[in-house]
């Protein structure tokens, strides 16, 4: 199958997604002509479709953020970039008060079809205001989806499905993921949200990862192999909604579970999946669940401090070692 | 046929506007009086004292322009064209109200109308209102949205972030400051060292004009030519309008904070007395065609009233419902 990296994934959802329709328009901080992104994710598509489509924004996040409020609650289905995942918070209450409540408190009248895309992630030495992940924050906001693509075929797969629904979706991307290249096909196809990927099977542990850590489960799950420890790795692909029964029944089956996430361990992604399993299946456990997370700092700068926080494989083989 | 040419409306329009004037006030009064009896859950903001402004300015829009709103709303949603019920019951929380009883008083929306609801946010309205716009201009259907905020809104972020992204991009949304002198009980003047809230205009390129909020023909003249501008593409405009309302900030404020004299001043200035005035003297209206509409509204209020009482509650588990689209 065709290769191609996260980054053109996303790009490819972009585009097809603006040829089908013309309702579909992006907006941010230098995603035009002169920069194409950040990240480079919009690159060539201002071109492409102008700028009237492909707007470049002044450093506003709020204004971002609420006019593809206002635009989707009229009929549009804005594509809002946020440079970092840290300026969201910028952008918070046009997130979490108007873009997830506008249905509801409106009594479902309002459709609000916006998505909001932002890279989290730490490793690249830009410390504590552009490194975050923030995932949970989001999770915590009835009326948004959080989407958390892990691979080139999730990515494009769920952004078009994001673009495509009624709701207000917040879409994680990660620094590190824009340049993985995986295998993506070239005809139409897209994922449903709240189902779960099982990125490799096994039978000894379930590991339960997103975003960039799905990798780095799967290359200490290959590292178990050798010690003959016989991992699952289950990648959730969408935080809201959750694919609870997917993870119950890996859990079932394995009798173990590690959670491993990039954001900090209180209140994060990884203590709602591990509640999830105490409520539903805490009878097939066989040893204590155990979650690998960051501790609760920011992110440092300096790289042997960065990278002390972030998770990695050998953090990853410990627990598991744990509970096997 | 002169005095329409004065007043430079119909007498059917000029009619409507009297009659929507008093339809706010006496909802707002009615939305009190049911409050003093306990049957209105929560809180409530009234417009009381400010009609001339929601109905100056919806009296210039079509039927698909847009409008957001305050938590001070109700008088947006009567002079947009939402019907009285439907608000009423939604303010005492019943299924039969705008927002089956999950939005009440600060979040009532009627989206068939372009009203695209109140939010309770100070603020946040503002770049909502320009993504309509936003989405008004790449429809290309000719219409506008009047944004209402009050002037403590000026202070937020978003104000400035959306008038210049508005301005920049000459979306056709005006900007409408509803100023009421207060920000709950601070006085403009201990938070702001200006006095006028439409001189913020000339940061961002744009007209900013101030009008007396208590006369609807004023408010109606300058938001025509603000509408016509931003029609023809030449982008948003903002409107001050001098206003004052006549109770607290909310049920539970007695305004204390206010100098007896400058309500006296204010109520004296009463908008729907103004306007009444200016209907007698050129002869538009007669003093017994005025009572006829007053009376007819007060009957209306008593059925609006009836229905929102008679009307159920929602059921419990509703509150699930409406999450997701």
């Amino acid at each position: 199958m065709r290769k191609i990296t996260y980054k053109e994934a996303l790009r490819e959802a972009l585009r097809e997604e603006m040829q089908r329709d013309p309702t579909v328009f992006l907006l941010g901080e230098d995603i035009g002509k002169h920069w194409g992104g950040a990240f480079k994710v919009t690159e060539g598509l201002a071109e492409e479709f102008g700028d009237e489509r492909v707007r470049d924004t002044p450093i506003s996040e709020s204004a971002i953020i609420g006019t593809a409020v206002g635009a989707a609650i009229t009929g549009m289905h804005p594509v809002a970039e946020i440079m970092f995942g840290d300026l969201t918070a910028l952008a918070m209450d046009q997130i979490a008060n108007q873009a997830a409540k506008i249905r509801y408190m409106f009594g479902g009248q309002a459709k609000c079809p916006l998505v909001i895309r932002t890279p989290f992630g730490a490793g690249v030495n830009i410390a504590s205001h552009h490194s975050q992940s923030l995932e949970a924050w989001f999770m915590h906001v009835p009326g948004l989806h959080v989407a958390v693509p892990s691979t080139p075929y999730d990515a494009k797969g769920l952004l078009k499905t994001a673009i495509r629904g009624n709701n207000p979706v917040f879409f994680c991307e990660h620094k590190l993921l824009y340049p993985v290249e995986g295998d993506v096909p070239e005809e139409e196809y897209s994922i449903p949200f709240g189902v779960a990927d099982i990125k490799k099977e096994g039978a000894d542990v379930t590991i339960v990862a997103t975003l960039y850590m799905v990798h780095k489960a799967l290359n200490a799950a290959k590292q178990l192999e050798k010690e003959g420890v016989d991992a699952e790795v289950v990648d959730p692909r969408t935080l809201t909604p959750l694919d609870k029964e997917a993870i119950v029944r890996s859990v079932k089956k394995t009798g173990r579970l590690v959670i491993v996430s990039e954001d900090c361990k209180t209140a994060g992604v990884s203590a709602e999946i591990a509640a999830v399993v105490a409520e539903e299946a805490i009878d097939y456990l066989d040893a204590p669940i155990k979650r690998v997370a960051e501790p609760d700092t920011p992110i440092p700068f300096s790289p042997p401090l960065e990278q002390y926080v972030i998770p990695d494989e050998k953090a990853i083989i410990k627990a598991v070692k744990k509970v096997v | 046929m002169e005095k329409q040419l004065t007043l430079n409306l119909t007498k059917d329009k000029l009619v409507k506007m009297y009659r929507q004037m008093v339809e706010i006030r006496l909802f707002e009064e009615k939305v009190f009086d049911l409050y003093a009896q306990n049957l209105v859950p929560g809180t409530i903001h009234l417009y009381l004292g400010e009609e001339a402004v929601a109905v100056g300015i919806c009296t210039t829009l079509n039927k698909d322009d847009y409008i957001t709103s305050t938590h001070r709303g109700h008088g947006h949603c009567i002079a947009k064209g939402a019907e009285l019920k439907r608000i009423m019951a939604e303010i005492l929380g019943k299924k039969t109200g705008y927002c089956k009883g999950k939005g009440g008083s600060m979040h009532i929306a009627d989206f068939k109308i372009g009203m695209l609801g109140a939010t309770a946010v100070v603020g946040a309205g503002l770049p909502i209102a320009v993504g309509a716009g936003l989405s008004a201009k790449f429809k290309k259907a000719n219409q506008v949205v009047a944004c209402f905020f009050g002037e403590g809104a000026s202070n937020q972020g978003t104000f400035h972030e959306s008038i210049n992204l508005a301005a920049t991009w000459r979306l056709p949304v005006i900007f409408v400051c509803e100023n009421n002198l207060y920000a709950m009980g601070t006085r403009q003047s201990r938070v702001m060292a200006i006095e006028n809230i439409a001189d913020r205009a000339v940061a961002y390129g744009i007209p900013g004009i101030v009008v007396d909020g208590n006369d609807v023909l004023a408010v109606y003249e300058t938001t025509q030519k603000a509408v016509e501008r931003a029609r023809k593409g030449e982008g948003p405009t903002l409107i001050e309008c001098k206003t004052y309302r006549h109770k607290g900030h909310s049920r539970v404020d007695p305004a204390k904070y206010r100098p007896k004299e400058e309500v006296e001043e204010w109520l004296a200035k009463d908008p729907i007395k103004h306007f009444k005035q200016k209907l007698l003297q050129t002869n538009t209206l007669t003093e017994s065609e005025i009572q006829q509409i007053e009376k007819e509204v007060s009957t209306e209020i008593e059925e609006v009233v009836k229905f929102a009482k008679e009307s159920p509650y929602p059921a419990p588990e509703e509150a699930l419902e409406d999450v997701y689209a």
